[in-house]
């Protein structure tokens, strides 16, 4: 390590060292840098084009004309009346916008209470079994989504199996209209997205000390207290962390909601698509992809802060 | 003591009432969907609900399909050519960003890799149309390239992340020891750093191979029309009368990605 000394030939020492460390540092860039290109210009450059957009008026057949404008960004939550010119809110984006805030809430919640006490038997079960069970709740997280999907479809569809099952056994009569309802794309979200609950609230869970439980039980606390007020409190940046990277993909789900929901029950994500398709207004589909952006980067510098920066450890 | 509180099972500080029976049904809704997609892909009738038999009629069917074969060899071609590309470029990121004192600007490379997870896929397909968009109009190119690259850049962090953690893992001293032993940098990387790495890099390409073969959203956005994927086709398909087809393709998706998970999960429990 460099010396507490500040003779003059120690301080060429440091020049020395400051060079090597510069050429160091040029020679690391060096070799990031066909990642850092890529990226840039294949995913993150692009967004700035969007930002752009967003700012131009809609061409008269999808994209775009070079004129500026705010339209994109007004029709997002207003629209003007067709006939007398008045300003209105835009209720079927309101409403777009609600189902979306509303169906991840709820999708937060199922896969809270279904993923909660599946951590919590993972990260008891004995050490040789741990492994196996986490593999197993790992594998259908990086299956496709969309086989997934179509899983579920099949499952709840009119002639699905939920149905047959039903009719067979002589519940029901007709069939239960269950795709292409909110429930469907609820359903099908908890489904696809289960594991990204599991999965923080477990790593939580393996780090809790049972002894602690133990002392609870000790001083004549019951279940109920000792799980409200001791694992509870400590499992809860887990459940946090869980909360925000389910809430987070739900939020901009396409597929799902797509598959599931049919083409009336639309999402935000889909919102998105139309603008680009049928609805000809890129500029509108702009500036819904920067709000969307926006709200679930908000909502990931929160899950940054409350995981305690989990990539900036290794540098203290 | 009563006789039932003896009847009981031996008190445990870490049951919670209910929670393991809750954790079976998870793990029994997880798998069941998947179970009976794979099931009906071997179902003789072309319904989706009655078992007529075994059969492996549209197996044949969809291999038969001209469509699905093109699709096919698409998806594969694309997520071999972008899996192999973003694991070099994550595999030199990954040596420039660890094992060292961290140099200015390392934690932006880290989150600018980093950031196609952090973007909804929705927003980066839509920001990839309108630039390839331009593109298209600049320079009239229709080909394939646009798909690659896309499907690379995404690639890249799945690839970097079993790398990086490969790597941060790893014992500097056997780097210093070659050196020590007047070994050239080339050949400490070739001999020492390479081999011990070498389980994250496959890791890491397997991941970014599975990644890229289960895209649908980007892919849906950039392809050019009459350049299906596997998954688009399938999204294309569920618009018509759904037939077993389906079923026997996402078959063979779920079978290539368990069988790429289950490697995946081998090499990188056999830590050194």
């Amino acid at each position: 390590m460099t010396q507490q000394n500040s003779s003059p030939s120690m301080k060429t020492a440091k020049e020395v060292e400051e060079f090597a460390r510069r050429q160091d540092t040029k020679n690391r860039l060096l070799l990031a840098s066909p990642a850092i290109l890529i990226i840039t210009l294949f995913a993150a450059g692009p967004l700035l084009i969007v930002v752009l957009y967003s700012f131009l008026t809609a061409g008269d057949y999808g994209n775009v004309k070079w004129i500026f404008s705010t339209d994109g960004w007004f029709s997002v939550f207003m629209q003007r009346d067709i006939f007398d010119d008045t300003l209105q809110i835009a209720d079927a984006h309101v409403s777009i916008f609600w189902r979306s805030i509303k169906l991840s809430l709820l999708t937060t919640v199922l896969t809270a209470a279904f993923g909660i006490p599946t951590a919590y038997f993972i990260a008891t079960r004995p050490l040789s079994q741990r492994n196996l069970w986490l593999f197993l709740i790992t594998v259908p997280f990086w299956t496709n989504l969309l086989v997934r999907t179509i899983a579920v479809m099949e499952l709840i569809r009119g002639e699905g199996v939920i149905n047959n099952v039903l009719r067979w056994a002589h519940i029901i009569d007709d069939p239960i209209q269950m795709m292409f309802t909110d429930f469907a794309i609820a359903f099908g979200m908890t489904y696809v997205y289960l594991p990204l609950m599991v999965l923080p609230v477990y790593a939580s869970i393996e780090k809790l000390d049972f002894r602690l439980v133990e002392a609870a039980y000790d001083l004549y606390a019951n279940r109920w207290k000792c799980f409200w007020r001791v694992i509870l409190p400590i499992v809860k940046p887990g459940m946090i962390a869980g909360s925000i990277l389910v809430f987070v993909p739900s939020l901009g789900a396409y597929i799902t909601p797509r598959v599931l929901g049919g083409g009336k029950n639309l999402m935000f994500g889909n919102l998105i698509e139309l603008q680009f398709g049928q609805g000809r207004n890129w500029p509108l589909g702009a500036a819904l992809s920067i709000s969307l952006m926006v709200l679930v980067m908000v909502a990931l510098l929160y899950y940054v802060k409350v995981s305690g920066g989990d990539d900036n450890n290794e540098h203290r | 003591m009563s006789i039932a509180s003896l009847l009981q099972r031996p008190f445990s500080v870490k049951r919670i009432p209910g929670f393991a029976t809750i954790a079976i049904i998870t793990f029994f809704c997880l798998y069941a969907p998947v179970i009976i997609l794979v099931a009906y892909s071997f179902n003789a009738g072309t319904s989706l609900a009655i078992w007529e038999g075994f059969s492996l009629v549209w197996y044949q069917q969809a291999i038969a399909n001209e469509a699905v074969q093109a699709a096919g060899l698409r998806s594969l071609a694309l997520a071999s050519i972008a899996a192999t590309i973003a694991t070099v470029a994550a595999t030199m990121a990954g040596l420039a960003t660890t094992r060292k004192r961290p140099f200015k600007g390392q934690t932006a490379v880290y989150t600018l890799i980093n950031q196609p997870l952090m973007v909804p896929e929705i927003v980066t397909a839509v920001a990839l149309l309108i630039f390839f968009a331009i593109i298209k109009v600049a320079t009239g190119y229709q080909g394939m390239g646009y798909l690659i690259v896309a499907h690379t850049a995404f690639c890249i962090p799945f690839a970097y992340l079993p790398i990086r953690a490969r790597l941060q893992g790893m014992d500097l001293s056997l780097e210093r020891a070659a050196a020590d032993l007047y070994a050239t940098p080339w050949l400490t990387f070739k001999r020492i750093t390479l081999p011990i790495m070498a389980p994250g890099i496959m890791a890491g390409f397997m991941l970014a191979f599975v990644i890229s073969l289960d895209d649908v959203v980007i892919s849906e956005f950039v392809k050019t029309p009459g350049q299906e994927t596997l998954p688009t086709y399938m999204l294309g398909q569920l618009r018509r009368v759904v037939t077993p087809e389906v079923n026997a393709i996402s078959s063979v998706l779920l079978a290539i990605s368990i069988l790429f998970v289950a490697l995946f999960f081998f090499l990188n429990s056999r830590r050194s």
